[in-house]
């Protein structure tokens, strides 16, 4: 039994259709509510919802203080290798794309480690493309065997891998996987991936469940919101985090919200998704989800990301780089995207005491 | 009278005795520099600390440089999935000089928070063995909490309702339960949203409370703090005054059916 038996329950269905028609009195309702449904939820995003966008905020910030208190985690990206067998056509990376290809050796993977650790992060995503035969799984293995030496706790963004191979990263010091669907539609999917191992939506589809089985504390998933329409792109997101949550209560799932951002070759982004409409599915995951942790990197700009921290975010990306090799290895290296917010962890910290929220650089070890 | 009699009631918990019994965390504040105005404010003397969190090696800030010197300490194993791991916190903390209690918590529920009760006494037999106070998060559940006895916890902590829900006593007729039936010390733990809860758990005869989420996230975590200190002073004030004549178990001298004797 995999998420894809639940996604296929609304499948038939049109949501789109489903969340157009849905009245303030649903939306009223489900901002009361204790415990909501996947339909409560489609309320929140729907278009009556915007009435009461202040008042599910207020909510939304109740619930996070309550559980998550005035804090937020920091972490940073460190992108270890480039290479990608991938055509994924809205990406910086992808195979075809003649840019400067690049795999860190164990040395500069030290290097970078020393670098971001000087800034008191604790908490690193290492990030690959998806070319097995050069970042293969001895080297992300010993990577990880270099990187517990100066974090506390490591997460992957990479290719999606059998149970096994999450296994047995586990048992080199990875404790979190972040992967995304990019986008939930099945049509719109294999547009997007015409080609290259990551073409396969089910592989993918059931990664984050292989990592929870595997044993991974966290898990945390997404949508690139930009490649189709957000609110049924969110609401299966919400429908597959609140899947895992039940099938796997020992895993901490959390979602990402990434949002398009333009790269060195350009995608048209078909979908655009708003400040407001950001927002709202911010809080109405919040309201839905009170225990998903919620992140939001630098690809946001510093102003949109000030005024959303204390609405139910709970990590955040700072000091960023989306280049191979970017703290220590000058600026000749091509970027994934570009970064919105670009303040130091320096800068964040003191912005964020200046708000009165705590950083909070540890939350776990390999005890 | 009453100050004599308050002075006198301090509370012996893992060898130590305590004048207060507020316990407080060091979690969900905007800034760790608040804790000092906050343990005196709430005058408690115990204190708990994620050990997850702690980052000994930092030469940055640091929670534990914000916990005053008179402070127990009272490290946890939040973040423990199973008894395994949270008999390796445990053992941790101690190397760090973290002293010897620990506040177990085993919790394999992201959603809820509830502790596991079965994990939970498997760490507490073993850390009991080793030397440990222990203090056990825990369900109000009776035998669970007599199988913490029987391994030799320090106290047991049952909750009050869910981790930061703030919803207070909802698990009063259990609790009411265990301090009828458990004789260690009971410490509610988790759901005190106010101090009025506080002081309703001491009312009914709890030994302690631990309060963080609603010291922590209120507006002003000094006050809330002095609030809560206050509160629990009152209810255990009640309770020694109200003992003998509300006992569910005392024998009443049967006012109403008197006559047929």
């Amino acid at each position: 039994m995999g998420f894809f038996d639940e996604y296929k329950k609304y499948k038939e269905i049109n949501i789109k259709a489903c969340i157009e028609s849905i009245n303030e009195d649903l939306v009223n309702r489900a901002i009361h509510k204790n415990r909501l449904f996947i339909d409560d939820f489609a309320a929140l995003i729907s278009i009556a919802a915007l009435p009461y966008l202040e008042q599910m905020a207020q909510k939304a910030h109740d619930i996070k203080r309550h559980y998550f208190g005035n804090t937020i985690h920091l972490f940073t990206p460190m992108y270890l290798s480039n290479f990608c067998n991938n055509h994924c056509l809205y990406c910086g990376f992808k195979h075809d794309l003649q840019i400067l290809r690049y795999q860190m050796s164990f040395d500069e993977v030290e290097k970078e480690a020393q670098e971001i650790a000087k800034t008191g992060l604790k908490h690193i995503l290492i990030l690959t493309g998806d070319a097995p035969s050069k970042a293969s799984m001895a080297y992300l293995k010993s990577c990880c065997n270099i990187l517990k030496r100066y974090f506390s706790s490591i997460s992957i963004e990479i290719y999606a891998l059998e149970a096994n191979d999450y296994k047995s990263l586990i048992d080199s010091g990875v404790d979190g996987l972040t992967i995304y669907q990019e986008t939930y539609n099945e049509t719109v999917y294999k547009e997007l991936h015409p080609k290259g191992p990551k073409s396969n939506y089910h592989f993918r589809l059931d990664a984050p469940q292989r990592g929870a089985i595997a044993g991974m504390r966290n898990v945390n998933i997404g949508a690139l919101l930009g490649l189709d329409d957000w609110q049924v792109e969110i609401f299966f997101l919400a429908l597959h985090a609140k899947w895992l949550e039940h099938q796997y209560p020992q895993t901490e799932i959390s979602i990402s919200l990434p949002r398009m951002r333009p790269y060195d070759g350009c995608y048209d982004i078909k979908n655009s998704v708003s400040d407001r409409d950001m927002l709202q599915m911010i809080v109405a995951i919040r309201i839905f989800l009170p225990r998903c942790g919620i992140t939001i990197s630098t690809r946001e700009s510093e102003s949109f990301r000030n005024n959303i921290l204390k609405l139910g975010i709970t990590k955040i990306s700072a000091g960023s780089t989306t280049a191979v090799g970017g703290h220590t290895m000058g600026d000749n290296q091509n970027n994934q995207f570009e970064i919105s917010d670009t303040r130091s962890v320096d800068e964040m910290v003191a912005y964020l005491e200046k708000v009165h929220i705590q950083p909070l650089f540890k939350d776990w070890e390999r005890f | 009278m009453h100050d004599h009699f308050q002075n006198n009631d301090l509370f012996e918990v893992g060898g130590k005795k305590l004048t207060s019994r507020l316990f407080i965390g060091t979690g969900k504040y905007a800034s760790d520099r608040i804790i000092p105005e906050v343990c005196d404010s709430s005058e408690s003397c115990v204190i708990t600390v994620a050990l997850r969190r702690v980052d000994f090696n930092s030469t940055t800030d640091n929670v534990m440089q914000h916990i005053p010197p008179h402070m127990q300490l009272m490290p946890n194993t939040s973040g423990a999935r199973t008894a395994e791991e949270a008999i390796r916190i445990a053992r941790l903390a101690k190397a760090v000089g973290c002293g010897n209690w620990i506040k177990i918590e085993v919790i394999t529920d992201n959603r809820y928070l509830l502790p596991d009760g079965y994990e939970t006494v498997k760490a507490t037999e073993i850390l009991v063995q080793e030397g440990f106070e222990v203090f056990p998060y825990i369900n109000p559940d009776l035998y669970v909490a007599r199988d913490l006895v029987k391994a030799g916890a320090a106290a047991i902590m049952p909750l009050g309702a869910p981790i930061g829900t703030n919803r207070g006593l909802r698990t009063e007729e259990m609790i009411n339960i265990l301090i009828e039936e458990i004789d260690i010390p009971i410490i509610i733990d988790a759901g005190i949203g106010k101090p009025s809860h506080a002081c309703q758990a001491m009312e009914a005869g709890a030994d302690a409370c631990l309060v963080n989420t609603a010291i922590a996230t209120s507006e002003n975590p000094i006050l809330m703090g002095k609030a809560f200190a206050q509160a629990i002073n009152a209810g255990r004030t009640a309770f020694l005054s109200g003992q003998a004549v509300t006992s569910k178990l005392a024998s009443m001298s049967s006012p109403l059916t008197g006559f047929i004797r």
